[in-house]
C-alpha cells in the first residue's frame, strides 16, 4: 500500500497580494452538501443547528459560524463548510469537500478587484456580511460569501482553480495600480 | 496664440508631445487640439474623401475633422479625436488620411475631382465587370478614401471591464448635472455622476459667466467639495456614458490611463456596466455649424468651441475673428474675445441685430464663401447692399444648438420636434426612470439648467422613496438666447454638412432628386452620419436640407435612428480581459501536472483539457504513440482519466421513478452495487446523451454522462424536477468536481487494481457492471467495472485531493506490467473498434433507431421523448443509419466528415447516401475503420461504395460493415 498524497485545489498559486488586497486559500475539513427532502425543510434546520449550531440558510445567506458554516447555494440547497456533518434523516447529502477551490480575497480595495470581475451589486446595504450569492466570477460560476467588512470568501469549481487565481490576481494588479495612480 | 490671464491650464506644467514627428509644447490641462491651436497649427488632418485640409471644429467628444492617431505600433489607436485626447509627456500623434505630408497630401487630388465624386458615385460607377468590385474596386476606394489606420496586433496595454451600481446615475457634469448629484447626495441616495471630459463644469468652464456671484469655474470647484463631503457620490471624469440599455443599465468608458503616461499595470480605458435605480440625464446641448459654402477650411469653428479654447485652456484660435450666427450666442463668443484683447466682428443673419459690446456687427449678412487653402484667410459675405469680402483668420459660426437627446432615443423613442427653438428635444418619459435635465430638454439659460437638475432629481428621489433635501438653487443668468433657423446658404461651391464623411448639401439634394427620400435612405446613400462622430454636427442639418428638398417639414422628415455607443468604443476595451487565458475558464483534471511533464499535447473537450496521447521516448509522430497505447490496452493495461464525464448523484424515494423517465430503458429494476448503460432522449425523440447509472444503495444512484453533454444533463434533470415532475421527491447534485475518476483497461487491469485496493476483487466478488465503495491506499473512493474500451475495465475514483497521486501511482503500476497512460486518441480508436458512440455520433440529429438501439425504448414505460421517437417518419428502414466501414480500394485512408456514394454516382449532393463520423487507425485490425450513418445503412452491410471527402480532396472505396469491429460477443470485457 502506498501513500496518497493529498492536494488542494490551488496547488500552491496562492497566497498572491498586492497592495493592501490579499487572495488566499481556504481550505474546509469537510463540505456537505444537504438537501432536504419534502417537507423536512423545518426538521433538517433543526438537526442542523443541532449538528453545527447554524439553522438551514435562507437564499443568499449563510448562517453560522466559527468551525461550521451553512451557505445557501440553491433552491432547497445549502454546503455546509467546516465540520463533517453527521447522516440526518430527511436530507439528502454528499460529499463535496474535494469539489471545490476555496479563497479569501481580503483588503481594502477587495470589493474594487471584486467588481471586475461580479455583475452583482456589493454595496454594503445589499451585500452585507454574512449574505451570500451564487453569481459568476468572469467566466465562472461561483459561490461568493461576504465573511467581514473587508473580506469576501469566494468558491468555484476545483478545475478551475488555475483560471479563478488568474483572473482575480489581474483585476488586483490593475485595481491596485489604480489606486496608486 | 496662449492668451494671458485666461484659462484653467496648469502654467506651472509644462508637457511635451509629438505631432507628426514634431516636437510642441503645451501646459497640464491642454488637449492635443488646445496645444496645437496655441503653437498656431491650424491644419490637423485630411478629410474622408476629398482630402481636404481640415483644422478643429469643436472644443468637444463631436469632434468631426481633427481625428488623430495615439501611440504607436500595435498601442496605436486610431480616429482619436484631438479635442478630448489630453496631452502628456511622451505622447506621440499623428494625423491621418493622407499620402505623404500633411500639409501637401498627395491624395488631395480628389478634391479636384469633386464634381464626380458626389453620392452614389461608386455604385453607379465601379458596376463592371463584376468581378472587379471585389478583387480591385473595393481596396483602392479603401485605400483612397478612410480615417485611421487599423493595427494587427493586439494592443500592449490592457484596459479593464467593471460592475457598478448605484441609486442615481447623473450623466453630465454641467450645472444640471451637478445640482442633480447634489440634491440625490443630499437627499441619501448613492450617486455615480459621470462626466466626459477631465473636469466638471460643462459649460461653465467655458462661458464667462457667474454663479451665485462667483466666477463658473469656482462654484463648481464648491460644488465638487461639497458633493465630496456627502460621501455619497462617486466622480467619474473622464467617462462617457456610451449606452442606454434595458432595466436602467448604461455602458460607459472611462479614460483610466489613456491620459497619462504610462503606468505599469495601469489599465488604458475601463469599459463599465453601470446599473441605476433611477437616472438624470444632463448631456447638454451641442452647437450646430451652418451650411455656407466652403465652409469646411482650417481656422472654421463653433463659436462656442472659440469661447471654450479661451476661457478654458487659454488660446485664441485667431487673432482677427469673425462669426456668423443665426443667434444670440455669436454674440456671447464676441464678448469674450473683445474682453481678451482679440479682434471680432459678428455677421448676424437676422436684420436690426445691434452690438452689445465693443465690437461690430453686420446685420442680416450671409456668409458666401471663403478664402485660403491650409488656413482661413478671409471670407465673403453677402447683405441686402450686395456682396463684400472681409480679411478674417477665423470664422466662428453658430446655426444655435442640439439638444443631446441620443441616450434617450437609445431604446427606440424618437426625438420631438420643438419649433421654438428649432430643435429635437426628447421625448416624455422616453426611457422609464431616466428624467432630463438643462439644455438637453432645450432649456438652454444657467439658472434652467440649475432649477432643472434639482427638479430631476427630486423625481428620481421621489420613485426611490427618499427623503427630499433640496439644496437653494443658485443665482444665475436666465438669458436663454434668441435664435433663427439658417440651415444652408446658397452660393457658389460646395456646402459641407457631414465634414467627417465629407457630405455636402449638394449631395443631400441629390439624394432626394434619385429617389431616396426617407431620411434613412439618405443617410445610407449619401453616408452622412456614418463616420465616428455619427453626424452629432450634421444630423439635423442634413435632414432639414432633405425636408427642404423633398417639400416636407422637419417633424414630418424626422431624424435617423439613435443607436448606442454614444462615443466610438474600442472593441478591445469592450472585450478588456477576454483574450488569452481570459478568453475562457480552463478546466483542468487532477492529472494535468503528471500528464504535460509527460510531454503530452493537450485537446480541448469543452472547457476541459485532456491529454491527446502521451509519447514515449523515441516517438515522433502521434501515430507511433496512439498505436502503442491501444496494443497497451488490447494486451496489458492502461489507465486514462475520464473524470471530466459528468458525475449526478441522485437520491430520494423517487429517484426510480426519476430515472425510468430520464431514460429510455427501465432502472426501477437496478439492483445495488449494480450499473446500467442508459439512452436519454430530448422531447423531439432524438437522443441527447448516454451513459451508465450505478445504483449505490437504496433510493442512491449516481449518473455519468458525457463531457460534453454534462452540463445540458443537468439543466435538463432540473427541467424535469422544477417544471414536468415537482410531485416526486428526488434530490440530486452534481459530484464531477468531487471524484477523481481513472479508467483501468486491459487484461491486466484487475492485476493492477489488487495492487492498490485494500480489500482485493475477483470475477466473483466484482463482476462486469458491478459498482460499490472501495478503499484505495486506504482511502475512501468508488469502483465501477465499465468498460468502454471493451477490455475488462474498471473505473476508480477518489476524492480528487488525492486524484493527482493515485494518477501517478496507477501509471507506474500499470508500465510496470507493461501498460501506462493513454490519451483521447487511443480511447476513441478503441472505442470506435467496438462500435461505441461518442457525441460524434449522437450530434443531436439522430435518433435511437438511427443508432441501432430502438431496442432500448422501453415498451413497458412512459419516457421523455418517447411519442416523438416513435413516430413513423422516425422509424423508417431507408434513414441514414450507423453503420462501420473500411477502405477496399488502393486508397486505405477514411476521413470523418467525408460523404458516400454509390460507386458509379456523381458525387454531388442529390446523390449523397450518408456521411462518415468518426475514423481511426485501427492497429488491432491493421486498417482504418470508421463509422458512419447511411441511407437504409444496415441492409447495405458488405455493399462496396465510394467515399469523397471534398474538403480534403480524398476519394475511397469503402465496404460497409458492422459497426463492431473488435470481439462483437463482448467476451473480454465479462471475462
Amino acid at each position: 500500500m502506498a501513500n496518497l498524497t493529498a492536494k488542494t485545489a490551488f496547488d500552491g498559486l496562492l497566497p498572491i497580494a498586492k497592495g493592501d488586497v490579499t487572495l488566499s486559500e481556504i481550505t474546509f475539513d469537510a463540505i456537505t452538501w444537504v438537501a432536504p427532502y419534502q417537507g423536512k425543510a423545518a426538521a433538517v434546520s433543526k438537526a442542523l443547528d443541532k449538528q453545527i449550531a447554524a439553522v438551514f440558510p435562507d437564499p443568499n445567506r449563510t448562517t453560522g459560524s466559527g468551525d461550521a458554516r451553512a451557505v445557501w447555494t440553491g433552491p432547497g440547497q445549502a454546503f455546509v463548510l467546516g465540520k463533517p456533518l453527521k447522516p440526518i434523516t430527511g436530507a439528502a447529502m454528499a460529499d463535496q469537500t474535494s469539489a471545490w477551490a476555496a479563497c479569501a480575497l481580503e483588503g481594502d480595495h477587495a470589493a474594487e478587484v471584486l467588481a471586475r470581475l461580479v455583475p452583482i451589486d456589493l454595496r454594503d446595504d445589499t451585500f452585507a456580511v454574512g449574505h451570500a450569492a451564487r453569481t459568476v466570477l468572469g467566466h465562472m460560476n461561483c459561490v461568493l460569501m461576504r465573511t467581514g467588512a473587508a473580506r469576501y470568501e469566494i468558491m468555484v469549481f476545483r478545475s478551475m482553480a488555475s483560471t479563478c487565481a488568474h483572473e482575480i490576481a489581474r483585476a488586483m494588479r490593475m485595481v491596485v495600480a489604480r489606486a496608486d495612480a | 496664440m496662449r492668451l494671458d490671464g485666461k484659462g484653467l491650464i496648469d502654467r506651472d506644467t509644462p508637457v511635451r508631445f509629438h505631432f507628426d514627428g514634431k516636437a510642441y509644447e503645451g501646459f497640464k490641462g491642454d488637449t492635443v487640439a488646445s496645444a496645437l491651436l496655441a503653437n498656431g497649427v491650424k491644419l490637423m488632418g485630411r478629410s474622408f474623401k476629398y482630402h481636404r485640409p481640415r483644422g478643429v471644429m469643436t472644443a468637444g467628444s463631436e469632434e468631426p475633422n481633427a481625428l488623430i492617431q495615439v501611440g504607436a505600433g500595435d498601442a496605436m489607436l486610431p480616429n482619436v479625436r484631438a479635442t478630448m485626447q489630453e496631452i502628456f509627456t511622451g505622447l506621440e500623434t499623428r494625423s491621418q488620411n493622407r499620402l505623404g505630408p500633411l500639409d501637401r497630401d498627395l491624395m488631395s487630388v480628389n478634391d479636384l475631382l469633386w464634381p464626380w465624386l458626389g453620392a452614389g458615385f461608386y455604385y453607379k460607377t465601379f458596376m463592371w465587370p463584376r468581378a472587379f468590385w471585389e478583387k480591385v474596386y473595393e481596396p483602392t476606394i479603401r485605400r483612397a478614401a478612410g480615417l485611421g489606420r487599423m493595427t494587427k496586433g493586439a494592443p500592449p496595454d490592457d484596459s479593464e471591464r467593471a460592475f457598478a451600481f448605484c441609486d442615481v446615475l447623473v450623466i453630465g457634469g454641467g450645472p444640471a448635472g451637478l445640482m442633480a448629484a447634489l440634491t440625490a447626495a443630499r437627499s441619501g441616495a448613492d450617486v455615480i455622476l459621470l462626466e466626459d471630459s477631465a473636469d466638471l463644469g460643462g459649460r461653465l468652464l467655458s462661458d464667462g459667466e457667474d454663479i451665485d456671484g462667483v466666477p463658473g469655474s469656482i462654484w463648481v470647484q464648491e460644488i465638487r467639495d461639497a458633493l465630496e463631503e456627502t460621501g455619497r457620490v462617486r466622480i467619474m471624469t473622464r467617462t462617457t456614458a456610451t449606452g442606454v440599455y434595458d432595466g436602467l443599465t448604461f455602458g460607459a468608458v472611462e479614460r483610466v490611463g489613456s491620459h497619462q503616461s504610462h503606468i505599469e499595470d495601469l489599465p488604458q480605458e475601463c469599459f463599465w456596466r453601470i446599473q441605476a435605480g433611477q437616472a438624470v440625464l444632463a448631456a447638454g446641448a451641442l452647437e450646430r455649424p451652418i451650411a455656407f459654402p466652403m465652409n469646411d477650411r482650417p481656422g472654421i469653428m463653433l463659436a462656442s468651441a472659440i469661447r471654450t479654447y479661451v476661457n478654458r485652456y487659454g488660446v485664441t484660435p485667431g487673432e482677427n475673428v469673425t462669426l456668423f450666427t443665426t443667434n444670440d450666442e455669436a454674440h456671447k463668443t464676441a464678448l469674450e474675445l473683445v474682453d481678451a484683447g482679440i479682434k471680432a466682428t459678428v455677421l448676424d443673419s437676422r436684420p436690426g441685430v445691434s452690438p452689445r459690446g465693443d465690437y461690430r456687427v453686420i446685420d442680416g449678412a450671409q456668409v458666401i464663401g471663403t478664402k485660403g487653402r491650409r488656413a482661413l484667410t478671409g471670407i465673403t459675405y453677402r447683405t441686402a447692399s450686395g456682396t463684400h469680402d472681409l480679411e478674417t483668420d477665423c470664422l466662428g459660426m453658430s446655426g444655435g444648438w442640439n439638444p443631446s437627446v441620443h441616450l434617450i432615443c437609445h431604446l427606440g423613442a424618437r426625438p420631438v420636434w420643438n419649433d421654438a427653438i428649432h430643435a429635437f428635444v426628447p421625448a416624455e418619459n422616453a426611457v422609464k426612470g431616466l428624467h432630463i435635465a438643462g439644455a438637453c430638454t432645450g432649456a438652454f439659460s444657467t439658472a434652467d439648467a440649475l432649477a432643472q437638475g434639482v427638479e430631476a432629481a427630486s423625481t428620481a428621489l421621489k420613485t426611490l422613496g427618499k427623503r427630499l433635501r433640496k439644496p437653494d438653487i443658485p443665482k444665475a443668468s436666465d438669458e436663454a438666447g434668441t435664435t433663427s433657423a439658417l440651415w444652408s446658404v446658397e452660393g457658389k461651391g460646395r456646402a459641407w454638412l457631414d465634414f467627417a464623411n465629407d457630405v455636402t448639401t449638394k449631395d443631400v439634394r441629390q439624394s432626394a432628386r434619385e429617389g431616396f427620400k426617407s431620411v434613412e435612405h439618405m443617410k445610407r446613400y449619401t453616408t452622412q452620419g456614418m463616420a465616428p462622430d455619427q453626424g452629432k454636427s450634421s444630423n439635423i442639418g442634413a435632414l432639414a436640407v432633405l425636408a427642404d428638398a423633398t417639400g416636407r417639414g422637419i417633424p414630418e422628415t424626422g431624424t435617423t435612428t439613435y443607436r448606442p455607443p454614444f462615443t466610438p468604443v474600442a472593441l478591445g476595451t469592450m472585450a478588456a480581459g477576454a483574450q488569452g487565458k481570459g478568453f475562457a475558464p480552463e478546466r483542468l483534471t487532477t492529472s494535468h501536472k503528471a500528464v504535460t511533464a509527460r510531454g503530452a499535447p493537450m485537446i480541448e473537450a469543452g472547457l476541459w483539457y485532456r491529454p491527446s496521447y502521451l509519447p514515449a521516448p523515441g516517438e515522433s509522430h502521434w501515430r507511433q504513440s496512439c498505436d502503442r497505447e491501444v496494443n497497451m490496452v488490447r494486451n496489458a493495461v492502461g489507465v486514462v482519466d475520464v473524470s471530466t464525464l459528468g458525475k449526478i448523484e441522485i437520491m430520494g424515494k423517487d429517484a426510480r421513478a426519476f430515472l425510468d423517465f430520464l431514460y429510455t430503458n427501465m432502472f426501477s429494476t437496478l439492483k445495488p452495487g449494480r450499473v446500467r448503460y442508459g439512452l436519454m432522449l430530448r422531447e423531439d425523440g432524438h437522443v441527447m446523451d448516454d451513459g451508465t447509472t450505478a445504483c449505490l444503495g437504496e433510493n442512491h444512484y449516481v449518473m455519468t454522462t458525457t463531457t460534453a453533454a454534462a452540463g445540458q444533463v443537468m439543466a435538463h434533470m432540473e427541467f424535469v424536477s422544477q417544471v414536468l415532475r415537482p410531485d416526486w421527491d428526488v434530490r440530486f447534485v452534481s459530484v464531477t468536481e468531487q471524484w477523481a475518476q481513472f479508467s483501468v483497461a486491459g487484461p491486466r487491469a484487475r492485476d493492477l487494481l489488487n495492487g492498490v485496493l485494500n480489500d482485493p476483487i475477483s470475477d466473483e466478488t466484482f463482476p462486469f457492471m458491478q459498482c460499490g465503495t472501495a478503499r484505495i491506499h486506504g482511502i475512501d473512493g468508488r469502483l465501477f467495472r465499465i468498460s468502454f474500451s471493451g477490455e475488462h475495465a474498471y473505473e476508480v475514483a477518489v476524492p480528487s485531493t488525492y486524484g493527482d497521486a493515485l494518477y501517478r501511482d496507477l501509471v507506474a503500476r500499470a508500465e510496470a506490467l507493461g501498460g501506462g497512460g493513454y490519451g483521447m486518441e487511443a480511447l476513441n480508436v478503441l472505442r470506435i473498434e467496438k462500435g461505441f458512440i461518442t457525441h460524434s455520433e449522437i450530434h443531436g440529429r439522430v435518433t435511437a433507431f438511427d443508432t441501432g438501439m430502438q431496442g432500448m425504448l422501453s415498451k413497458k414505460k412512459d419516457f421523455i421523448g418517447k411519442a416523438a421517437a416513435t413516430r413513423p417518419g422516425l422509424l423508417e428502414e431507408d434513414r441514414e443509419r450507423l453503420i462501420g466501414l473500411r477502405p477496399v480500394g488502393a486508397v486505405k485512408e477514411l476521413t470523418a466528415g467525408a460523404h458516400l456514394f454509390e460507386q458509379d454516382a456523381e458525387a454531388t449532393r442529390v446523390n449523397d447516401l450518408g456521411y462518415i463520423t468518426s475514423v481511426g487507425y485501427s492497429p488491432t485490425l491493421g486498417h482504418f475503420i470508421g463509422l458512419g450513418f447511411l441511407r437504409g445503412g444496415p441492409s447495405r452491410i458488405g455493399h462496396h461504395m465510394k467515399m469523397v471527402d471534398h474538403l480534403r480532396g480524398v476519394t475511397a472505396e469503402v465496404e460497409i460493415c458492422d459497426p463492431v469491429f473488435f470481439d462483437p460477443e463482448g467476451g473480454r470485457a465479462r471475462g
